[in-house]
């Protein structure tokens, strides 16, 4: 792998922390306005952890894919949803994204912002954007897919069905791992008996990048390299990045199991005072500069939570649906490559059953086992025959995506460490 | 007009949908070279590659969710579940993302899911279920279980053309045992509508999949005493189509549920309770049911025909029913 891109300019530094700053104030309004009881539901927090929802987003082009979880209101943001739809989900009002038949970050956007809408039950996005991911390489579009699991959703079936079935298919697929520490009150220590979990994709074959989750340039330059080997048909990208959850798991718990110290620890790494600090002294952010960001986004605020505050509930007729679509779809598939390259001339559909490049002969796949074993056990998995859709089809936009490639080199690259 | 099998009408609409149109795409396990466990893919790879005929891991949970996934881009993915069974594996991803996505923040998932089913075959209990009654039950979802090569055509294309999530069942005993006169070229069978297979006057049997064959078996054996009975296949689940249903027992006054799913939380009891609802002063008698047993499908062959409902069972309520 060639270095990654770690130029950040003063322009992205400045969105980087314009972004990160929105995050925070659009959740301490959404604080105040639990306190107020203007909530319906629980508040979820992602205090401190600003870096990762807006650094892995930023990394994005419009044409790109998110799948947000609970603590990603960042990426939302970064990704163009505007503040009150934020207030009015957590409100359950009617002008919000989902009229109120769902709260949080529950909402999605296909048409316009391409925001897949998440649910309760952890890992499931991971399946869900690797198919985002096939389809947009069958439709030609060359987008990325981009989604966060935390440590604690790890664990669950879909995460390693989705990882290993994304590495399968090599889908432009970027998981970025966001490991706060904690998944409710369970400590990684007590979910894991690993120390990375970035070491998760090793078994899938599958690249991983570790970064510091509290500095919002690397997990912005880890991000963005990952972006650019998915769009180079080297995807999916594993990033884990280490961070703290600075709250409870919601606002109903006072995390009082976390030991006080890691939070003044963590405080001292905050991922905004921190940036300020360090922008301050490079010059990039004047006071002047930083009053304006800070106008800025208060304006905002103000008139997105008074259009939240005013608007009205739903009618209760909104429950009965409909449950189900009638009409056109709001989105045809957008064929950026030719359409005739996935569709025969008419013929027979008489049943063939040999096809080339499924299941090769390859006499490495015992002999790698007494070979390979003191270079650890990931060789076995690389012996695999992976017939790549795209790779076999010999129709693959993306080239050096598929059976020409080694899959050996894949698994032998160790996690990066930034630390 | 050609005779074909269950199995190859459900082929032909394949063929036939991703023929027309590219945004079709199949994705499941060995369903590619191999041509699926029933072979119902058969020829699909060889036809339209690797990039339509999408193999996957053993991994029900990322089948469902990528081809709901590919959805949002405007795909139409059909997934094959080796055995309906497996259903259970991807359930989560079934029922709390496929079927809310649309009514939660409006994102149609035009996809199928289209699974063998059923049992009568000795595939022992995990090869043998009929679990449509808990996707009939969770809104958002369709669910489709045809009868016949004719109807399996036609509504598997229809289902295709649907811009919701349905799940399509085929009962792997029917696959190849019956055959079915099939037009040549385009044609499809709407989804909700029930389709009267047997005109009587002494009493309705609705049913559907293979039990609409035991029931048509026992319609023939009844009107040799004289008894009169209509066959209703109902052919879709969910969406359900009431209205036949009552227009038939308005007729009939008298009603017979008969399906090879268990009997509690079977699809006769909401039958039954649509019917008391709607057409109570219709009714010359209770509303009776013919299921299987509330059990898991046992494997040795005398424990499975005791457990699925038979012939002679439903002979034996309708006649009753009839007599009452």
């Amino acid at each position: 792998m060639t270095q990654a891109n770690t130029t950040v300019t003063p322009e992205q530094q400045l969105d980087l922390y314009r972004f990160m700053l929105l995050d925070r104030i659009v959740e301490d309004t959404m604080t105040k306005l639990f306190r107020q009881n203007k909530i319906v539901g629980g508040l979820y927090s992602s205090l401190g952890q600003e870096a990762i929802s807006v650094g892995t987003t930023y990394a994005l082009e419009k044409r790109d894919w998110i799948a947000p979880m609970i603590r990603n209101i960042g990426g939302l943001l970064v990704k163009g949803v505007r503040p009150r739809d934020i207030f009015t989900q957590h409100m359950a009002r009617f002008t919000s994204p989902t009229q109120g038949k769902d709260g949080t970050s529950h909402f999605g956007d296909l048409k316009n912002l391409h925001i897949v809408s998440p649910i309760s039950m952890l890992g499931d996005l991971i399946p869900v954007m690797t198919g985002v991911a096939m389809a947009g390489r069958y439709l030609g579009q060359n987008i990325v897919a981009l989604t966060w699991i935390g440590d604690g959703g790890t664990s669950t079936g879909a995460f390693h069905e989705g990882l290993n079935l994304a590495a399968q298919q090599r889908a432009s697929l970027v998981l970025v791992i966001e490991n706060n520490q904690w998944a409710y009150s369970t400590p990684v220590g007590r979910q894991v008996p690993i120390k990375h979990l970035a070491d998760r994709a090793k078994a899938y074959g599958v690249r991983a990048f570790i970064t510091d989750g509290n500095d919002v340039e690397a997990v912005f330059s880890t991000a963005r390299e990952a972006v650019r080997l998915c769009r180079a048909g080297e995807g999916p990208i594993v990033i884990e990045a280490k961070t703290m959850r600075m709250r409870g798991h919601a606002q109903h718990d006072a995390a009082e199991y976390v030991p006080k110290g890691m939070f003044d620890h963590w405080k001292r790494r905050d991922p905004i005072e921190t940036y300020e600090r360090k922008l301050a002294d490079a010059g990039v952010l004047t006071e002047k500069k930083k009053r304006q960001i800070f106008e800025g986004i208060n304006a905002v605020i103000e008139e997105d939570r008074a259009f939240a505050e005013n608007s009205p509930f739903p009618q209760p007729e909104l429950a009965e649906g409909p449950i189900y679509h009638e009409g056109p779809l709001p989105i045809e598939p957008l064929w950026n490559r030719p359409v005739a390259e996935v569709t025969p001339p008419r013929s027979s559909v008489k049943p063939e059953w040999r096809v080339s490049g499924n299941g090769d002969f390859q006499m490495d796949a015992i002999e790698g086992v007494h070979n390979e074993q003191d270079q650890g056990s990931s060789r076995l998995g690389a012996a695999v025959p992976q017939p790549s859709p795209a790779g076999n089809s010999g129709r693959s936009g993306s080239k050096g995506n598929g059976a020409g490639r080694s899959p050996s080199k894949r698994v032998t690259k160790p996690a990066r460490g930034r630390k | 007009m050609p005779q074909v099998t269950l199995l190859e009408a459900v082929r032909q609409a394949l063929f036939e949908e991703m023929e027309r149109d590219p945004a079709v795409v199949c994705i499941g396990e060995d369903i590619g070279v191999y041509g699926g466990a029933f072979k119902v893919t058969a020829g699909l790879l060889e036809r339209f590659g690797w990039e339509r005929v999408i193999d996957t891991p053993i991994s029900e949970t990322a089948i469902i969710g990528a081809a709901c996934g590919m959805s949002y881009l405007g795909l139409r993915p059909v997934c094959e579940l080796q055995f309906v069974d497996f259903i259970a594996c991807c359930f989560n991803q079934l029922t709390n993302f496929v079927a809310k996505s649309f009514y939660l923040w409006g994102a149609p998932v035009p996809m199928v899911v289209r699974a063998p089913s059923g049992g009568g075959v000795h595939g022992g209990p995990f090869h043998s279920q009929n679990p449509e009654m808990y996707f009939a039950h969770t809104p958002g979802l369709k669910v489709v279980y045809p009868s016949t090569p004719y109807d399996a055509k036609g509504l598997m294309k229809s289902a295709i053309r649907d811009n919701n999530p349905v799940l399509f069942f085929e009962h792997k005993a029917l696959y190849r045992r019956i055959k079915d006169d099939i037009p040549e070229g385009d044609y499809s069978v709407p989804l909700g509508k029930a389709a009267v297979r047997r005109e009587g006057r002494h009493l309705t049997i609705a049913t559907y999949a293979a039990m609409t064959h035991a029931s048509m078996e026992a319609a023939a054996e009844l009107a040799k005493e004289g008894i009169e009975a209509e066959v209703l296949d109902l052919r879709t689940i969910q969406p359900l189509d009431t209205d036949a249903i009552l227009n038939s027992v308005k007729k009939t006054n008298r009603l017979l549920i008969v399906h090879e799913d268990t009997r509690f939380g079977g699809v006769a009891g909401e039958i039954s309770a649509v019917v008391f609802e709607k057409a109570f002063d219709d009714l010359d008698a209770p509303v009776r049911r013919v299921t299987a047993l509330d059990t898991p499908v046992p494997y040795s062959p005398p424990l499975e025909e005791r457990f699925l409902p038979q012939m002679h069972d439903i002979v034996n309520a309708a006649r009753d029913l009839a007599r009452y």
